[in-house]
C-alpha cells in the first residue's frame, strides 16, 4: 500500500491545509462502548513550522473539482496532479494515526466530483464507517458541500462532531467576482438547516437522554482574507452576523495565500496578510469573550483595525473618557476592557481583591502587563500616571516599551492583550 | 502557630513520597513542632545545631491529612498540592507544609494570591499542569509485535500519574505501555486495569528501542505521519520562534515527526 498512499496523502494534505480551522474541542463524546477514543477539550498534538496547531488529520477526499473558484488551488483550471482516496483508505489512516496518539480525529473536506450529493455521500460514508464499524469516538469534522441535500446533511450531523460551511469570501460581491459558479444562498441555507437541527436535537435530548447527538461541537465557517478588497469592517460584520444568526461556534479568518496569477487576485508574490489576520482574531475574541460589540471596534470612522496595536488598546485610546479604572472597585466587565489584562488575570484580580487591596506589585504577580495597563488604571498605591497624556503619547510610550513585540510582522500569537 | 526566635528548628526527614509528605504534616501537629524545615533521607546532611525528626510514612495518617485538607480546599486546590509534590522541586515540600499550616490555622483561602506560598502553589501547579497537558499531546505510541502500543517519555516533572486516566479512557480497546525512562518506571494497561511496572533493560537484550520488536507496519505509519507533518506546513507563513515555543526542543527526542 505504502507508496501509493504516501503520494495521495501528500497531495490531499497539501490541498487541505489552506482551511485553517483545527479545533477539536466542544464535543464530549465519551468512550463508553469500550471502543476507541473520546473527545474533550481538544489537544494540539504537534505544531507546524509556522506554529499552527495540528490536532486533526486534515485531508481532502479528492482534489478533483468541477468548480473553478479563483482563490483555490483545487480549482478546475489549475494544472495540478489530481487524485482521490477511497473511503477505506481514509478510515484506515484515521484509525492508525489515532491509535498512535498523533491526532484527535479527522477533518475531511473535498473537491466536488460529479455533483454535490455524490461527493457528500462519500464524506458521510467515511464518518459512518468510523463510528459504526470501528466504534470510533474521536473527533470528526466534515466540511459540507454546498448544495448537498438535506437528508445527507442530516446524516452527516449524526456522525460528525462538527460541520462547517465555508462562507469563503466576506462580501457577496467578492464571491460573485471570484467564484461565479457559487451562490451565497447555497451557503446560508445549509447553515440555517444545521442550526435548526441542532436546536431540535437539544430539545430532544432534554426529553430523552438517549437521543442521538447531532453535531455536538456545533458548526463553524471560514473566510479568506485579502483575496478581494473588503474592509475589516465588512469582515467582522459578516462574522458577527454568522455568530448571531446561526449560532456559529467559530469563524476562522484565513489570510489569502497566493495560488494563482489571476488578474482578479493579489499578485502571486504578495505576502500572506498574517498580521491583519491576527488582528481579526483578536477582534473576534474581544467580541466573544470580552463583551465588546462589533460596532465599538469597527465602524464607518474606523473601517480597519490598527495594524501596529491590538484592537483593545486601540479602543481604549479612542475612549479616554472611560479611564482610569480603579482595579479594586471596577466590575469584571470593565476590568476586561483594560489593555494589558487578559481574561485570566481579570478573574484573578476579582478573586484576589476580596482578601486584600491590590497594589502594583500584586498586579504584576497576577500576570498583568503593566507597561500597557499602567496608563489606564489606579490601584492601592499613591503612585499612578499623573501626567495628562494624550492618546497619541500613550500609544507612542507603549510602542516604545514593547517595540519588538508589536513591530515584527510575523506576530502570529493571540495572547497580545 | 507562632514561633519565637528561641524555638529550636526541627528538621523533618521523610522518604520523598506523597504519603511521606502528608505524614510530615501530620507529625507537625502531633508533635506540636513549630519552626521546621524538611528534607528527604537522600538529601539529608546532619549538622550539629538542629534537632531532627524522622517521619514514619503512615498511610492512615496521610489519609487523615488529606481528609482535613479536602475540607479546606476545592477539588482543584487538592489537585494543585498533589501536582506541586509531583514537580519534585526541592523547595516544594516546605512550601506545601507551610501552606497546609496556613490552611489549618488561619483558614486562608486558596485564592489569596497576595500570600507568597498560596501564589507559589498556584504557579507550580500551573507549570506541572502545562507539562501534563503536553504529555497528553506529545506521547507517540509505536505498535510492538505483541500488540502493545509503546511510548517512552522523559518529562521535566513526574507527570505520568497525572495522565494515566486520560490514556485509559481514550485507548480502552488497545494495550499500551508508557515508560518514563528518566525515572525508570512505567504504566501498563492490559485492556482491564493499569499497573505500575519497571522494565529491566540490562537483563533484557531486546530493548524496546530496538526496531526488531515493532510490528511489521509500524514504520510505514511513522513515515506516513512524518510525511503528513511535512505537507501541512505553509512555507510562506514559516514562524520558527512560535513553533519552538509550542514544541520545545527537549521534547523532540520522543516525537515521531521530529525524527529524520
Ligand atoms: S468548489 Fe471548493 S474545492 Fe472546488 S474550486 Fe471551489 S473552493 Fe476549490
Amino acid at each position: 500500500m505504502s507508496e501509493r498512499i504516501r503520494e495521495k496523502l501528500a497531495i490531499l494534505a497539501d490541498a487541505a491545509k489552506y482551511d485553517v480551522s483545527c479545533a477539536s474541542s466542544g464535543s464530549k463524546r465519551k468512550n463508553d462502548n469500550k471502543g476507541l477514543g473520546n473527545t474533550g477539550n481538544g489537544i494540539c498534538h504537534t505544531y507546524t513550522s509556522d506554529g499552527r496547531c495540528v490536532s486533526l488529520l486534515k485531508i481532502l477526499l479528492t482534489n478533483f473539482c468541477i468548480y473553478d473558484c479563483a482563490y483555490c488551488v483545487t480549482r478546475k483550471s489549475n494544472d495540478i496532479q489530481r487524485t482521490a482516496f477511497t473511503v477505506k483508505e481514509v478510515v484506515d489512516l484515521t484509525i492508525s494515526f489515532y491509535r498512535r496518539n498523533y491526532i484527535e480525529g479527522l477533518f475531511l473536506s473535498s473537491g466536488i466530483f460529479k455533483n454535490a450529493d455524490y461527493t457528500m455521500e462519500r464524506l458521510v460514508r467515511v464518518a459512518k464507517e468510523l463510528r459504526l464499524e470501528h466504534k470510533f469516538n474521536g473527533y470528526i469534522h466534515l466540511k459540507t458541500i454546498p448544495g448537498a441535500s438535506d437528508e445527507l446533511m442530516k446524516e452527516a450531523g449524526l456522525y460528525a462532531d462538527r460541520l462547517s460551511v465555508n462562507i469563503e469570501i466576506p462580501t457577496e460581491s467578492g464571491l460573485k467576482l471570484l467564484a461565479p459558479d457559487k451562490d451565497r444562498k447555497d451557503m446560508i441555507q445549509p447553515m440555517n438547516f444545521i442550526k435548526q437541527e441542532i436546536i431540535q436535537n437539544k430539545n430532544e435530548i432534554k426529553l430523552f437522554k438517549k437521543a442521538p447527538l447531532f453535531v455536538p461541537a456545533g458548526q463553524s465557517s471560514q473566510m479568506i482574507i485579502g483575496a478581494t478588497k473588503e474592509t475589516d469592517q465588512d469582515i467582522m460584520y459578516t462574522a458577527n452576523s454568522l455568530y448571531k444568526n446561526f449560532n456559529l461556534k467559530r469563524v476562522y479568518y484565513s489570510g489569502y495565500v497566493p495560488v494563482s496569477h489571476d488578474s482578479r487576485l493579489p499578485s502571486f508574490d504578495s505576502a500572506v496578510p498574517m498580521l491583519r489576520e491576527n488582528r481579526l482574531y483578536q477582534a473576534d475574541w474581544l467580541m466573544r469573550f470580552y463583551g465588546f460589540h462589533v460596532k465599538e471596534l469597527l465602524n464607518t470612522e474606523t473601517p480597519h483595525l490598527d495594524l501596529d496595536i491590538d484592537p483593545k488598546l486601540s479602543w481604549a485610546l479612542r475612549n479616554p473618557n472611560q479611564f482610569p479604572i480603579d482595579i479594586n472597585k471596577a466590575d469584571l466587565q470593565m476590568i476586561l476592557r483594560i489593555p494589558g489584562i487578559g481574561v485570566q488575570s481579570a478573574q484573578k484580580i476579582v478573586s484576589a481583591r476580596r482578601f486584600q487591596r491590590l497594589n502594583w506589585e500584586n498586579l504584576k504577580k497576577l500576570g498583568v502587563a503593566l507597561n500597557r495597563a499602567k496608563y489606564f488604571i489606579t490601584c492601592n498605591s499613591t503612585e499612578f500616571e499623573r501626567r495628562n497624556l494624550s492618546s497619541m503619547q500613550i500609544k507612542q510610550y507603549i510602542l516604545a516599551s514593547s517595540s519588538s513585540k508589536y513591530l515584527k510582522s510575523n506576530v502570529a500569537q493571540l495572547q497580545l492583550f | 502557630m507562632i514561633s519565637s526566635p528561641f524555638d529550636p528548628m526541627t528538621i523533618l526527614i521523610y522518604d520523598g513520597t506523597w504519603y511521606g509528605l502528608l505524614s510530615c504534616i501530620f507529625d507537625v501537629y502531633e508533635y506540636k513542632l513549630k519552626k521546621i524545615s524538611v528534607t528527604t533521607k537522600e538529601l539529608f546532611q546532619p549538622d550539629a545545631f538542629s534537632k531532627t525528626h524522622e517521619v514514619f510514612t503512615s498511610p492512615a495518617n496521610a489519609e487523615r491529612v488529606l481528609k482535613g485538607l479536602s475540607k479546606k480546599l476545592s477539588p482543584t486546590g487538592m489537585a494543585s498540592i498533589y501536582s506541586c509534590h509531583l514537580s519534585e522541586l526541592p523547595e516544594m515540600a516546605s512550601v506545601i507544609i507551610r501552606y497546609a499550616r496556613l490552611l489549618f490555622s488561619s483558614g486562608i483561602s486558596e485564592k489569596a494570591y497576595g500570600n507568597p506560598d498560596v501564589l507559589k502553589i498556584a504557579q507550580v501547579a500551573k507549570k506541572v499542569g502545562r507539562e501534563r497537558h503536553r504529555m497528553k499531546a506529545f506521547i507517540r505510541f509505536r505498535l510492538t509485535q505483541d500488540d502493545i502500543y509503546y511510548a517512552t517519555i522523559e518529562p521535566d516533572f513526574n507527570v505520568l500519574p497525572l495522565i494515566v486516566s486520560h490514556f485509559k479512557n481514550r485507548y480502552a480497546d488497545q494495550k499500551w505501555l508508557i515508560y518514563d525512562t528518566k525515572r525508570s518506571y512505567g504504566v501498563y494497561y492490559d485492556l482491564h486495569t493499569t499497573e505500575e511496572i519497571q522494565l529491566d533493560f540490562a537483563e533484557n537484550p531486546e530493548k524496546p528501542t530496538d526496531t526488531n520488536i515493532f510490528a511489521e507496519n509500524e514504520e510505514q505509519y511513522q513515515t506516513l505521519w512524518k510525511n503528513y507533518f511535512k505537507h501541512v506546513s505553509i512555507d510562506s507563513r514559516k514562524n520558527t520562534a512560535l513553533h519552538l515555543r509550542h514544541v520545545p526542543k527537549r521534547y523532540w527526542k520522543h516525537l515521531t515527526e521530529k525524527q529524520v
